[in-house]
């Protein structure tokens, strides 16, 4: 179902006129005069919620339902709130009473309950009334109220940060780390990492060795969630000195043996940001010490095993000697998810050493026998890898790798001959396996792997008999072929023409005709370079095609230096997953995390303006609130989504150049976009309607602003987009 | 740190979500299905998170769900996913059993779970026993009038979060177990190519007030204070009289780990109830506790023979229970016929497999099935590769008996308040892992 049928389904569902129905039963049970039937309409009202019905037009209803001393009750219309403010910005302003009153409540669960929804109710208004239950809450006596408190601190600086510097709410943040109860203090770090994280330059979490001690006290007694946020922010701290990081080494080293795997994780980053810089021997002894948690976390659930796998492959380029000795703990099981299969082939070829190699071989030979072709490939590709990295063991590999094509099946020979290509390349004493290799000719119908075979017969051209009878075979369909292949060929038939002069003299021209009339650029190129170079000095032309090619060290794919060094700081972080720097895949522009949020923003006025429309059919039910706004009705709405695509439209190609984000849909949605303005404009007429509209549309108006502030994060792009923003401001 | 947390069915629609920070739109969702299908079009091994239009996705599988959260910032991905596995465990705990059912049946206390694990994509309290003194089941037994207010146990912010003061039992008694699970691949020519064992010490707890434990192990199990250096902790004898590594201990919360890393004492504060102590890991190679040989002799393309040999190869002293050896036959495989020394065999076509089952199997002894089964005149290749390539699968358990020859020495449990007479009570067992298994030539 495309979105804009959805929308105007949903818009035909608000127009009816709830006279009976769900919508007309629960509000009933609603203002009933027993507590019972209220709370069951509640909870009914929920359930609705839930399956993804809109019952925002219950909303003061619910609202009414607020003052309970029951506090289940309370829960679910908190909850309710929590959905739905947005669509109701204004009418939340009659919650906060309760709020205000929740947060000095007898009870800490409700006084905790009250201050953690304020800050989930993401609606401006509701910022100014935060304050004094906030500042009244982060000094609670009760410390499960304080820590709800510490990240609702969070809460409002995420909606608006300058308030939360004036109003000194980071000052009472930074006390909490000296807080007595360990939960406190780590949702006090979580708060403070966070907010550091999206405003550096406030600098509101500065690890110096008063806090440092507090973090470490703190770190053996609080809960494994908070001891995951303790040790994160160790492995961003810079320690001063070496006693420095040996302290913290000291600390978090038994943290290893915690049963939980990410903070062992969390406790292994530590360690390895604060490895470097102390001396070769307690580098050493500190590195042994990870081999065997890295070990455990690999029998962890698989998707956390996945995470670990990933890490240890950075950690292995950074200290590749870190495994050595457990190459068994990353043989595939078989009920092992796929994922989970590759990256274990991926590591167990990294670790590989003239003393495992034997096992290696022999599990890799299993797995070449397996069903799962993607799997099969790429332990056939491991094998190969196995012969260029180590080169006594070469003889064992290409012999497995002969065995294999006996079997004749079909990828795994093509498999076979793009391997034997590298092993080939490099070991100039396998000329033995050439007849086979060529044998199979007809069997290959891959590019990657007829390339490979073309690349063979050219470079062995003077030891295989019938290398111009195989190459004239390719040449014949010269244009069928695909421009890997092409590439290869035209090299191939030059090499044999040097090599062989009496057999590629015939094919040499044909080729270097064709080659040149190509319409790819690089077969053309490659043509024309060889035909100049074998048409001025042929003694040259022999130097340049039959040097010799510097020998190939590793066919393991390496991480680059920069890369890796980003990544070792950044374990157990979603980059560290991806093996990608954060800021390729937090999106850019359109995609950016502040453009993200806007769409989040985007979404609930859209649900508002929904609403709106429905609103306007009971507005009699609205209590009797004067929105007395002036402005008037949206004018323009087409122009909305064509200055949207606009600025979108700027950023795609620098979109591009990341990220593989692919950027359909969005075109879509400005249609319907446009769908709903249209709607609008047709269908909603009245005044009192239209004075709703725009009242809660400035509503989103300021609070959309406001975050204009974390936009540092994006440098260049978000100047665009905001000015996108001032467009759209405009409007209203 | 998670942004929105969501349940799905197996189609990707939505159940039930919690948004926790409102900073993505709640319609990313509906691309997850999506995404998933192109990811699985495009490859055969699809990850457990990706990233799409700035949003990650990060997913596990339960039964018949998807659990999926999301985040728009480069957070921890293994404490995200950990979470989501927490999740399932605490609703489970809650319910006995978590799939689209039973979340249809508890949303409300499931909301009101949510709730209480995370806030703003912060994990908080996943406790399950310390959650269930505050947000209780009886949420839908309404009762008139204003229920008195519950109020949030002292433990969820305690340093000890994992247990409530003030518990009272008539008989005060500790219950040890001692899990060892055999993990091992054994190549079609009888090579052991990995094994490992896993041990675990759980525990059940019935005990008065806050009690101090400490556990003390045989001295053959050496916590050598080298693994200050990271050498494998060894351990001498054993049943097999040579020494045993063991590597990477790993404790419950409970446990005072920098106490442990000082004077390799065990001390802690128990939870209440049953809970896994410690965990631990043995390197080195274990000879097959159950030896299975299996002879696969095909005739004339008609019919199919297979001989399997189980031997058990530890002391006689000691029985294996519940035997379990399966072990697969080619899909197209029909009228099976048996013969067996002992057990029951059975054919189960649905699994591709002949599963033999003895209920004891004493040390030492060994027994054997012949198993011949009709094959159609039609020779499906892709069945005999997919037949060739399942391994045999091996279930059991030995009690009163563990491969690294751990032995408690020791529980002392003092109470310094209440000072009472305890009983600590402890048994070994050893079984077979999730993955003990036997490749077929």
């Amino acid at each position: 179902m495309s979105m804009s049928q959805q929308i105007e389904r949903r818009i035909r569902k608000a127009f009816q006129t709830p006279k009976k129905g769900e919508t007309f039963e629960l509000r009933n049970g609603l203002v009933s005069q027993y507590a019972r039937e209220r709370k069951d309409a509640i909870q009914r009202t929920i359930q609705a919620m839930t399956v993804g019905k809109d019952v925002s037009a219950l909303f003061p209803d619910i609202l009414k339902n607020i003052a309970t001393p029951d506090i289940e009750q309370k829960k679910l219309v908190y909850l309710y709130l929590m959905n739905y403010a947005k669509s109701h910005p204004e009418l939340c302003i009659l919650a906060v009473n309760t709020f205000v009153q929740d947060a000095s409540d007898p009870n800490p669960l409700v006084r905790a309950l009250a201050i953690r929804t304020m800050g989930c109710i993401r609606v401006d208004k509701m910022v100014d009334y935060m304050e004094i239950p906030l500042r009244l809450t982060l000094k609670d006596e009760n410390p499960y109220v304080r820590k709800t408190a510490a990240i609702c601190v969070t809460k409002l600086f995420d909606l608006n940060p300058q308030l939360c510097i004036e109003e000194g709410f980071l000052e009472s943040l930074q006390t909490l780390i000296e807080d007595s109860n360990p939960m406190v203090v780590a949702n006090a770090v979580s708060a403070l990492a966070e907010i550091q994280d999206r405003a550096p330059e406030i600098k509101c979490f500065v690890v110096d060795p008063h806090i440092l001690s507090k973090l470490l006290v703190a770190l053996n007694e609080c809960t494994e969630w908070g001891r995951i946020a303790i040790l994160t922010s160790l492995s961003d701290y810079k320690a001063s000195d070496i006693k420095d990081a040996e302290h913290i080494c000291e600390r978090v080293v038994p943290q290893l043996q915690h049963a939980n795997p990410s903070v062992v994780l969390a406790a292994i980053k530590a360690v390895i940001a604060h490895v470097e810089i102390q001396n070769s021997e307690a580098k050493a002894n500190l590195l042994r010490k990870l081999g065997p948690p890295l070990v455990t976390l690999v029998s962890s659930a698989p998707e956390v095993q996945y995470v670990a796998l990933r890490n240890i492959r950075i950690i292995l380029q950074k200290y590749p000697q870190i495994l050595n000795r457990e190459l068994r703990v990353f043989f595939c099981k078989y009920n092992d998810p796929p994922y989970l299969k590759m990256e274990k082939l991926e590591i167990m070829v990294r670790i590989a050493n003239e003393k495992n190699i034997d096992q290696l071989l022999s599990e890799l030979k299993e797995y070449s026998m397996e069903v799962d072709l993607d799997f099969v490939r790429r332990a056939i590709r491991a094998i190969g890898q196995c012969a260029i990295k180590i080169e006594s063991a070469v003889e064992k590999c290409v012999n497995v790798l002969m065995d294999l094509i006996y079997n004749k099946v079909n990828y795994v020979l093509q498999e076979v001959v793009i391997v034997m290509k590298d092993v080939l390349r490099k070991y100039k004493t396998f000329e033995s396996c050439l007849p086979v290799l060529c044998q199979n000719i007809d069997e290959l119908d891959e590019s990657e792997a007829r390339a490979a075979l073309v690349w063979i017969v050219g470079e062995y051209a003077d030891k295989i008999d019938n290398s111009g009878e195989i190459l004239q075979g390719f040449v014949s369909i010269f244009n069928e072929e695909a421009t890997q292949v092409q590439l290869q060929l035209i090299t191939a038939v030059v090499k044999l023409y040097i090599k062989k002069p009496e057999a590629g003299q015939n094919m040499i021209q044909g080729v270097l005709q064709t080659g040149t009339k190509s319409d790819n650029a690089d077969v053309r190129d490659r043509g024309y370079i060889y035909w100049r170079l074998l048409s001025s000095d042929t003694v040259i032309a022999k130097d340049i095609v039959l040097a010799e090619k510097p020998p190939i060290v590793s066919t393991i794919e390496d991480l680059p230096k920069s890369l890796l060094n980003e990544l070792i700081g950044e374990l157990s972080t979603l980059a560290s997953v991806y093996h990608r720097p954060a800021a390729t895949f937090m999106g850019h522009g359109k995609f950016g995390a502040d453009a993200v949020q806007k769409r989040a923003i985007e979404e609930q006025k859209q649900l508002a303006n929904e609403d709106e429309v429905g609103a306007g059919v009971n507005a009699e039910n609205l209590l009797d609130v004067d929105f007395s706004v002036d402005s008037p009705t949206v004018d323009s709405p087409a122009s909305n989504p064509v200055t949207a695509s606009k600025g979108g439209s700027a950023l795609d190609e620098l979109n591009d150049l990341f990220a593989p984000v692919q950027i359909p849909k969005i075109t879509g949605n400005a249609s319907s976009n446009q769908d709903i303005m249209n709607m609008f404009k047709n269908t909603a007429p009245t005044s009192s309607v239209s004075h709703n509209l725009s009242s809660t549309k400035d509503a989103f108006a300021e609070l959309n602003f406001d975050n204009s502030f974390s936009s540092h994060a994006n440098s260049g792009v978000p100047s665009k987009s905001s000015k996108t923003n001032e467009d759209l401001l405009g409007l209203f | 740190m998670a942004s929105a947390v969501f349940f799905l069915d197996l189609k990707g629609k939505p159940l039930l979500s919690r948004n926790y920070r409102g900073d993505i739109p709640m319609s990313a969702v509906e691309k997850f299905p999506i995404l998933l299908m192109e990811a699985e079009e495009e490859s055969w091994a699809v990850p457990p998170c990706f990233s799409h239009e700035g949003i990650n996705y990060l997913y596990i599988t339960h039964k018949n769900l998807y659990l999926l959260a999301l985040t728009k910032n480069n957070s921890n991905a293994s404490q995200i996913l950990l979470f989501l596995h927490q999740v399932v465990k605490v609703l489970t705990e809650y319910f006995k059993e978590l799939e689209e059912e039973s979340i249809r049946d508890n949303f409300v206390i499931i909301y009101e779970l949510l709730d209480e694990l995370m806030d703003f994509g912060f994990p908080q309290t996943t406790d399950t026993k310390i959650l269930k003194e505050y947000i209780t089941q009886q949420f839908h037994i309404l009762d008139l009038g204003p229920r008195k207010p519950s109020l949030p146990p002292a433990a969820v912010t305690n340093a000890v979060s994992w247990r409530s003061e003030g518990l009272k039992y008539r008989k005060n008694e500790a219950f040890l177990d001692v899990v060892e699970s055999i993990n091992l691949l054994i190549s079609h020519t009888g090579q052991v190519l990995r094994s490992e064992v896993l041990g675990s010490v759980q525990m059940k707890c019935f005990l008065s007030g806050m009690p101090e434990l400490r556990l003390g192990l045989n001295d053959k199990v050496l916590f050598d204070h080298q693994s200050n250096t990271g050498a494998p902790i060894r351990s001498a004898g054993g049943t097999t009289g040579k020494s045993i590594e063991m590597e990477d201990v790993k404790f419950h919360q409970c446990v005072r780990l920098s106490r442990f890393e000082n004077d390799r004492t065990i001390s802690f504060i128990p939870p209440d109830g049953e809970f896994e102590l410690m965990s631990y890991r043995l390197n080195t190679t274990v000879k097959p506790l159950i030896w299975v040989d299996c002879k696969v002799n095909t005739y004339s393309d008609t019919r199919i023979e297979i001989i399997v040999k189980a031997r058990a190869q530890f002391k006689k002293k000691s029985t294996a229970n519940n035997v379990e050896i399966r072990i697969p036959v080619p899909e197209d495989a029909d009228s099976p016929k048996f013969e067996s020394t002992a057990g029951k065999v059975k054919w189960e076509p649905e699994n591709s497999c002949i599963v033999w089952t003895l209920k004891q199997l004493g040390g030492g002894r060994d027994f054997s099935v012949r198993a011949e089964l009709g094959l159609p005149a039609v020779k499906d290749l892709e069945a005999e590769m997919s037949r060739a390539k399942r391994p045999i699968k091996v279930k059991f358990n030995i009690p009163y008996y563990t491969t690294s020859g751990i032995q408690v020495r020791y529980l002392k449990i003092t109470e310094p308040k209440l000072q009472y007479p305890s009983f600590p009570w402890v048994r070994y067992i050893t079984n077979s892992g999730e993955d003990y298994t036997i490749r077929m030539s």
